[in-house]
């Protein structure tokens, strides 16, 4: 099996792992770690194919490579934002829970609505 | 191709046992410490499929941006854990979770198992066409030149990221500084790594945005690393991060998109489409736009790590 072959596969077993952990984990945090592996999974693909596509003297096709890299860069803007808003959720109810019959509780918005 | 080595499948190993830390460490904090060593051995990996500049992206990105941003938000969150673990799905939901994962898993093995062979590739255009910019780095070629629709909307996205952040502050905190203010010991080692590690870093990160034109490297990695020594310095406490409604922060923040617009319209009128450099200014042209870039993506980030306004400008 050739090295690509081998981190192809492994590209696959992280995009099950993050699914299975964004579907199971309850807490917010955990599933944008969780989307985040089942993210770098998917990257993981595109420098498989683009290993493959060696050829004109560069190690890999420098296409896929120059996606991911941009990839990389949205999925990291997505994360932040989503850190952002579970960080204001916690500061306006006092909890972060995703549960839509979660008991309203005093909070420590400073805003105070 | 060649055989994996045992090198290879070592790493896969390690790589795969941190992933499933992640997922199932009960700890949120130590599933997010499982997720940076993650992110840190994931760069190996890329180096092995020959992707450098994927490598220090997912470095600099993967590894020490994100995991710095959620270590921070799992430290913040810590009083939710005990009501979280009440809310962990039943045995069938779990167990059908896990029969959805390993099926995609499966299907996405056996997608990789049987990719076509001689595999499609377009590194030949790439390096046919190499001429066109005068940079070195067909990696480069292709994000400032070949798909540089997708480098300019991405800054967008990174902008647009920032104003959704900004919009959660509370209105009367519109303005304020963003994030709550780091202390830090003064005569501590993160104080004095703060002092000593910036001017070694800047230099670094330029270099690397610099070497961008003809090897590994370029305008998101250097931009990262400048990125890390300002959140270095504010971390330790030496500098507050700047209030939102500062006034030079507006016009660093829209310098890369708006450079490379302007140069994109440049092609409209001068050349043949939009974002179509002339060859004899290729190289100057795709500089500039990049050097505007770094500054941009390095404040950006930076302001993106630091969060949404948390406390009112004068104080």
């Amino acid at each position: 099996m050739s090295a690509a072959t081998v981190f192809g596969l492994c590209a696959a077993v992280a995009v099950g792992l993050g699914l299975y952990g964004l579907i199971v984990n309850p807490q917010p945090l955990r599933k944008i770690l969780a989307f985040n592996l089942l993210g770098s999974g998917v990257f993981l693909f595109f420098g498989v194919v683009a290993r493959r596509g060696a050829a004109a003297g560069f190690g890999g096709d420098p296409v896929p490579q120059a996606l991911v890299i941009t990839g990389i860069v949205v999925a990291f803007s997505a994360t932040a934002l989503a850190v952002a808003l579970l960080l204001r959720l916690f500061q306006a109810t006092n909890s972060a829970t995703l549960r839509a019959d979660a008991p309203a509780s005093a909070g420590n918005d400073p805003t105070g609505a | 191709m060649t055989i994996a080595s045992a090198l290879e499948m070592a790493l896969v190993a390690v790589v795969l046992g941190v992933a499933v830390w992640t997922i199932a460490a009960r700890e949120t904090f130590a599933a997010v410490e499982g997720f940076v060593a993650y992110g840190l051995l994931l760069p190996l990996v890329w180096v092995r499929l020959d992707a450098v500049d994927v490598a220090l992206t997912e470095g600099a990105i993967g590894g020490g941006l994100s995991g710095v941003l959620l270590l921070g938000a799992a430290a913040r969150l810590r009083p939710t854990e005990t009501l979280a673990a009440a809310e962990r799905p039943g045995e069938i939901l779990r167990l059908a979770a896990a029969v959805l994962s390993a099926t995609v898993a499966a299907a996405l093995a056996a997608g990789v198992l049987f990719l076509p062979d001689p595999a499609p590739t377009l590194a030949p255009a790439a390096a046919a066409n190499a001429a066109a910019t005068g940079l070195g780095n067909p990696v480069t070629n292709v994000l400032m030149a070949f798909r540089a629709m997708d480098t300019m909307l991405e800054k967008v996205v990174l902008l647009l990221a920032l104003v959704g952040a900004w919009s959660l502050a509370p209105d009367h905190l519109w303005g304020g500084h963003p994030g709550p203010r780091h202390q830090a010991d003064p005569r501590g080692v993160l104080a004095f790594l703060a002092r000593l590690l910036p001017p070694v870093g800047i230099v670094v990160g330029i270099y690397v945005f610099w070497v961008g034109a003809d090897h590994p490297g370029g305008a998101f990695q250097g931009g990262t690393i400048l990125a890390a020594m300002w959140l270095l310095v504010m971390m330790a406490g030496l500098t507050d991060a700047p209030p939102i409604g500062h006034r030079w922060l507006r016009p660093m923040l829209i310098a890369g998109p708006v450079v490379f617009v302007v140069v994109g319209l440049g092609g409209l009128v001068v050349g043949d489409a939009f974002l179509a450099y002339p060859v004899a200014y290729a190289k100057p042209l795709i500089l500039t736009i990049e050097v505007a870039m770094t500054l941009t993506i390095a404040v950006t980030l930076g302001l993106l790590m630091a969060g949404a306004p948390e406390r009112s400008a004068e104080r």
